[in-house]
């Protein structure tokens, strides 16, 4: 009875995988098709991954969207960092609507966030002269970056010991020290999950980077949405190929970390119980 | 130390603030001084369709002329469109479709071209000088052309049936087998030309006989269809299509039963064009850039890699020798081929909106 059970919950669980991943397995097989059809089998070839890379406007856009999504991980986790240190130090009165706050962008549509951006981008350019391009985009990327990595940093906090930091000052650390060498540490496996998470959105936005990206610069997803004017060529399946693969890896990172961390918060715990 | 901790997020809030605003007026720095027409410097930004350039010339421009390109891609007409209602965009030369060319100059959103800065707008076949969305033609030099007409799969054809008309997409003997165009322009289109009207026509009544047209054709069909039309072609599931001739070509190498014709009744002649658009700031790198893209050369390597015919004529009768006799047919039909075939021009607002509302009710 109970094995049949298992049996029929395996079955379920292997459909869904298929269902979740057969589309993606097709569009990796079909990268390797020689023919530029999506039903016609033709062998196996390397030539779009060739093609992909000799594709200057491709590899523009790409080095573009790397550029921005690194510069504005990194500068939203320095921000989202400093905000959450700060948030976790403000009374719950203030605190609980400034998390609310926080939340609603990562709640909220893209495409409105977009059009925002785009709007007040475009109104401010009319008094500061300046236009859309790298800027406006890099600047959009790390606001819509900032809410995830403070969502990722306060848990951190909240498992801190406010005692920890006031003990160190006790003992003479200036509040700089105590914060690089008692708090920074606590709290660094949120800071680099934040800076992770931060990073994959960035480089797969399309929506707002459409909308405030300007004239002048593309990034790989919007050069992507242009090429599929008719038919999808399979340049487009190895390039989602390669972006599906680095996605992949990094979360794979992620939630290789998580394991570890929790795993050794496990033997912490053990450790303490038995002194 | 609370008060510190705040004053470095305020600090860090500014700093990037600060670093964000002051990364984004250096681009607009590079917009060059208005030059003398003998030298050319600065830059020009182009706008054009995904894949639909030989990628190489843009960096022989770059070579000849000392103007660096920034070329940026679009997917369809109306993102281009909005894109420049926008405001803040800086695009300099741009390539809409026919119908959005006039729709554009009838909302006096482009610059005329100065044609003594592009001598090789002589080299553009007699048909796109002067066409019905550019009647002047002083707004626009056509860049790539191409037909609409019926392909269909020579496996599924009844012995005896001579394929020259789009009856067949509207004829039961077929049912099942038969795809249709999923976007109201081209659909109402086929319907109007099969009726015997312009694809252009204002008349409302012409139009509402092309819906009851096109609900009899509905049951019949297989599919709307857009991008899955060559899968299902290729695949040999379906049995007629109307398509453009470019794609045919493409498609025919991995399904050899496939034919093209240009039905008797007329079809839609598409044609792309390169435009200034309004208060452009490089006006004369444009114009350069045109001239170039209009060059023999030019307009031959765009076609070897586009697959779509070059509006210049000289290019596409050298270009066409490339190609066996049917399917120099195919592409570069003789101009008394076109004698009943239209390119679409803008329509006033309340026949858009008509066609919005059928083909609404047509797909519910």
């Amino acid at each position: 009875m109970t094995g049949k059970v298992r049996l029929q919950g395996k079955l379920y669980t292997a459909l869904i995988l298929l269902f979740l991943y057969a589309p993606i397995f097709v569009m990796i097989t079909f990268s390797f098709n020689a023919s530029k059809s999506h039903t016609v089998w033709a062998g196996v070839t390397l030539d779009w991954y060739r093609e992909l890379f000799s594709d200057k406007l491709i590899l523009k856009a790409f080095y573009t969207t790397i550029a921005v999504s690194v510069i504005s991980a990194a500068f939203a986790t320095l921000v989202g960092t400093c905000a959450a240190v700060g948030l976790s130090n403000m009374r719950r009165r203030w605190r609980t609507p400034l998390l609310f706050v926080n939340n609603i962008p990562l709640i909220n549509a893209d495409i409105i966030t977009g059009i925002a951006m785009c709007l007040l981008f475009v109104f401010l350019g009319g008094f500061l002269k300046f236009k859309r391009g790298f800027g406006t985009l890099l600047v959009a990327h790390i606001t819509f970056n900032i809410p995830y990595v403070i969502l990722s940093v306060m848990p951190k906090l909240r498992q801190l010991d406010d005692n920890l930091v006031d003990a160190a000052m006790d003992l003479g650390c200036t509040w700089q020290r105590a914060f690089r060498k008692v708090m920074l540490p606590e709290i660094m496996p949120g800071i680099v999950n934040g800076a992770l998470i931060a990073f994959t959105m960035s480089i797969d936005d399309f929506v707002i980077s459409y909308f405030t990206a300007g004239s002048k610069t593309q990034t790989l997803s919007m050069a992507v949405y242009a090429m599929t004017r008719k038919r999808i060529s399979p340049e487009i399946n190895a390039l989602s190929t390669i972006l599906f693969v680095s996605v992949l890896i990094l979360l794979l990172i992620i939630n290789i970390r998580e394991i570890r961390q929790e795993e050794k918060q496990k033997k912490l715990l053990k450790i303490g119980g038995k002194i | 130390m609370k008060n510190k901790i705040c004053a470095l997020i305020a600090l860090s809030l500014a700093a990037a603030l600060l670093i964000g605003c002051a990364k984004t007026p250096a681009s607009g720095d590079s917009t060059p001084a208005p030059s003398a027409p003998a030298a050319l410097s600065g830059e020009v930004n182009v706008y054009n369709w995904g894949e639909y350039i030989d990628e190489s010339l843009l960096a022989e421009f770059e070579t000849q002329t000392g103007v660096r390109v920034n070329y940026m891609t679009f997917q369809n007409n109306e993102e281009m469109y909005a894109s420049l209602r926008l405001g803040g965009s800086e695009y300099d030369v741009i390539i809409p479709s026919d119908y959005m060319v006039s729709r554009m100059i009838a909302e006096d959103m482009l610059e005329k071209l100065d044609f003594a800065n592009i001598p090789n707008a002589a080299l553009i076949g007699d048909r796109n000088k002067a066409p019905e969305y550019d009647p002047a033609g002083e707004y626009s030099v056509a860049y790539m052309t191409g037909t609409v007409g019926l392909i269909y799969d020579s496996s599924f054809i009844a012995d005896g049936d001579i394929i020259d008309s789009w009856s067949f997409l509207f004829d039961p003997a077929y049912s099942g087998e038969i795809l249709m165009i999923d976007n109201p322009r081209d659909a109402f289109g086929i319907a109007l030309k099969y009726l015997g009207y312009s694809l252009n026509t204002t008349n409302k009544d012409e139009i509402q006989e092309a819906y009851k047209l096109l609900s009899a054709q509905k049951p019949l069909l297989q599919a709307y269809v857009m991008d899955t039309i060559f899968d299902k072609m290729e695949g040999g599931e379906a049995a007629f299509v109307p398509y453009y001739a470019g794609d045919y070509i493409t498609m025919k190498e991995s399904n050899p039963n496939l034919r093209f014709v240009l039905p008797r009744e007329g079809s839609n002649v598409f044609a792309d064009a390169m435009c200034i658009p309004k208060g452009a700031a490089n006006k004369r790198n444009a114009e350069a850039f045109i001239n170039f893209m209009t060059a023999t050369d030019s307009a031959a390597r765009n076609m070897e890699v586009t697959g779509y015919v070059s509006a210049n004529a000289e290019a596409s009768k050298s270009y066409a020798e490339n190609y066996d006799e049917a399917d120099r047919a195919v592409l570069f039909p003789a101009d008394d081929e076109l004698a009943d075939c239209e390119s679409f021009i803008n329509l006033p607002q309340d026949i858009l909106t008509l066609y919005d509302e059928l083909w609404v009710s047509l797909k519910a």
